[in-house]
């Protein structure tokens, strides 16, 4: 083994944070040279994360002992299938994300490049430390490190952004507040912060009323942070708001992890049959989950603001998720998971393209979208392949996790779940089909003044309407830059091969990133 | 029962602050008292932690003559996780104070009802 697969489970932290350090430096200098940094750390990061994984798979749960401390007295980071796979999927997400960040950074923060990027890459090391740890403690901490640095990436944004920033901050300090108390309680009856050592230690009181204090504060406050229904007030205001660079980044990511934690909570530190049946925490979750389908999608379908509807559309998402993690049989989990990866493929994708709509338009305002499939032919081309994603019509990857979502509550004799997800399906649906109707057949308003004088001329000379706006719009096909093209046309493309090959993914990760006893 | 509130007082007044700076959380107007709130409910949660380790007759965790025991030392460690968590508070309210100025600026105020009445 050589020194990048021994020290791979630190350095997929260690080099973007020391990077992140580096950009003011390097950057007070050359303001080019943030972004490159950036993105070449979180490629770093993306080498480790493969590196890492495959070596999961082939050899088996990596240990890595910070310090040479053994646990449970020192910090350990532990990779097994689960966070192997959720570190490659957050990595991939956040290179193809950053690649097309440069120009709306560019157009929209032009004197915060610098400092928006060292901050930027603070956020990814934040999500990836919440991956790869194996100690609630140090979760909790990597937890604030995200959400501290998202709560300011979102204030720099226009309008309301201050405003929907502090909200976030009163929301998600509650949030890991109640974290930091369920870390609290289990500490006083173990006296372990270790999860593997928690996990080991916990069973014989599991009739303890603080262990199901902990429990609660566990889940109440991961809620918040993953934003499930009645909690998720904060999250459209935040990713509305948000410069499009910030909610592209961090909408596919921030509420997934926090998912991934909610499952590493419920099913490592505590066993699953704890979770299941001793106490109802899973049949509660998935009542709470089907709620949040439903709502948040008529709440998609009322937005008039492309990047609004999709923030609502996270809220639905995460209720499949979280629906997944409820029903706590094989099936439902495996949709479940490989939700988690359709949704970061296809909320990077779409909220991309909202960025690369803003950033030509200058306003996310879906009733302006008309004739945009003739005027931004291959943004909107990844935008039907996203929304067909959403909607789950397949070979797209959201039709084969709804597929394994559906067998499981038939599996779990939840027959009112199989509805709500037919029934959220049919939502999306509308919300969708809404948007691509103005942008394919609406014709446009002419909105400028010499357009108007174009148009003067035109009827003068005989001409129709809505032949010269055809026309001015095929000529003028006015795409995106390259730089946020391609990752756009990446990542719809990542939707079509997880779909594609959804199955050779179960069968070679996902299965494995299960947790035992389910 | 009064035996059972006294013996756990630390546990009483934790519970209390924490709800204080909860319903400052939730049911305050003005934003500053939000942030109030937001530090005395944090602030709750570190008491809770110190007041865990503390034992009756604990010494300070360093070796000394005369106490050779575990038991005879209070538990450095949920001391040493609030240290942590201390830094995030301040950064927390360091973030927190940075975006009401920007409030500020914007609205020319920090009451709820005036900023939106004028977003409206």
């Amino acid at each position: 083994m050589n020194i990048v697969q021994t020290q791979a489970a630190i350095l997929i932290i260690m080099v973007p944070l020391m990077s992140s350090y580096a950009i003011p430096v390097i950057g007070w200098r050359w303001k080019g040279s943030a972004y490159f940094i950036a993105l070449m750390a979180i490629g770093a990061s993306l080498v480790c994360a493969l590196i890492l994984l495959s070596m999961v798979l082939t050899q088996g749960t990596i240990h890595y002992h910070l310090g040479g401390w053994f646990p449970p007295w020192g910090i350990e980071y532990v990779i097994d299938p689960l966070n192997g796979f959720m570190g490659v999927v957050v990595c991939l997400i956040s290179f193809l994300v950053t690649i097309s960040s440069k120009k709306s950074v560019e157009k929209e923060l032009p004197e915060k490049k610098v400092r928006f990027y060292t901050i930027y890459l603070l956020l990814f090391t934040g999500l990836m430390g919440i991956v790869v740890t194996g100690d609630v403690f140090n979760l909790y901490v990597f937890l604030e490190i995200a959400a501290l640095t998202a709560y300011t990436l979102i204030a720099i944004g226009k309008g309301e952004a201050p405003l929907a920033s502090f909200k976030y901050i009163i929301m998600g300090t509650i949030g890991a507040c109640f974290y930091l108390l369920g870390v609290g309680y289990l500490y006083i009856v173990t006296g372990s912060l270790n999860i593997a050592d928690l996990a080991q230690l916990l069973p014989p009181l599991y009739n303890s009323k603080v262990v199901l204090t902990a429990m609660a504060f566990f889940v109440i406050g991961l809620s918040i942070k993953i934003g499930l229904f009645p909690l998720h007030i904060w999250l459209p205001d935040a990713y509305t708001y948000a410069p499009s660079p910030v909610s592209s980044f961090m909408a596919p990511l921030m509420t997934k992890v926090g998912c991934y934690v909610l499952i590493r909570i419920m099913f490592t530190v505590f066993k699953p049959y704890f979770s299941i049946e001793l106490i109802p925490m899973t049949t509660i979750l998935s009542w709470v989950a089907a709620a949040a389908m439903i709502v948040g999608s008529i709440f998609a379908i009322v937005q008039s603001d492309l990047k609004r509807m999709l923030a609502y559309s996270i809220v639905a998402q995460i209720g499949y998720i979280v629906l997944g993690i409820g029903l706590a049989n094989r099936t439902g989990l495996t949709g479940s998971l490989l939700h988690i990866l359709n949704e970061t493929f296809t909320k990077g994708c779409l909220f991309s393209v909202a960025g690369a709509i803003t950033y030509k338009l200058g306003t996310s305002d879906i009733y302006q979208f008309s004739n945009l499939f003739k005027r931004m032919p291959l943004t909107m081309a990844a935008f039907l392949m996203g929304a067909f994603s959403m909607v789950g019509v397949p070979p797209t990857c959201g039709f084969f996790s709804k597929l394994f979502l559906i067998l499981g509550s038939i599996e779990a004799r939840q027959w009112v779940f199989v509805a709500v997800i037919l029934a959220s399906t049919l939502l999306n649906v509308i919300y969708f089909f809404r948007v691509i109707e103005i942008a394919y057949f609406k014709p446009r308003q002419l909105a400028t003044e010499k357009e108007k004088e174009i148009l003067k001329v035109v009827y003068a000379n005989g001409g129709s309407y809505e032949k010269i706006v055809n026309k001015a719009d095929s000529q003028g096909m006015n795409e995106a830059p390259l730089s946020m093209v391609i990752p756009i046309l990446v990542m719809a493309a990542g939707i079509l091969i997880a779909g594609i090959f959804s199955f050779d993914i179960i069968a070679r990760v996902i299965q494995f990133a299960i947790p035992s006893g389910i | 029962m009064l035996d059972y509130l006294v013996s756990k007082y630390n546990y009483w007044i934790y519970i209390f602050l924490m709800m204080l700076g909860f319903y400052a959380m939730m049911g305050k107007r003005n934003l500053m008292k939000k942030l109030i709130g937001m530090s005395i409910f944090q602030t709750a949660i570190f008491l809770f932690f110190i007041s865990i380790g503390v034992k009756k007759g604990g010494t300070l965790p360093i070796m000394m003559e005369g106490a050779a025991r575990a038991a005879d030392y209070v538990n450095p460690l949920p001391h040493v996780l609030m240290l942590t968590a201390i830094v995030v508070m301040v950064s927390t309210t360091g973030v927190a104070l940075a975006v009401l100025l920007l409030i500020y600026r914007r609205y020319k105020t920090l009451e709820e009802n005036e900023i939106l009445r004028s977003t409206r």
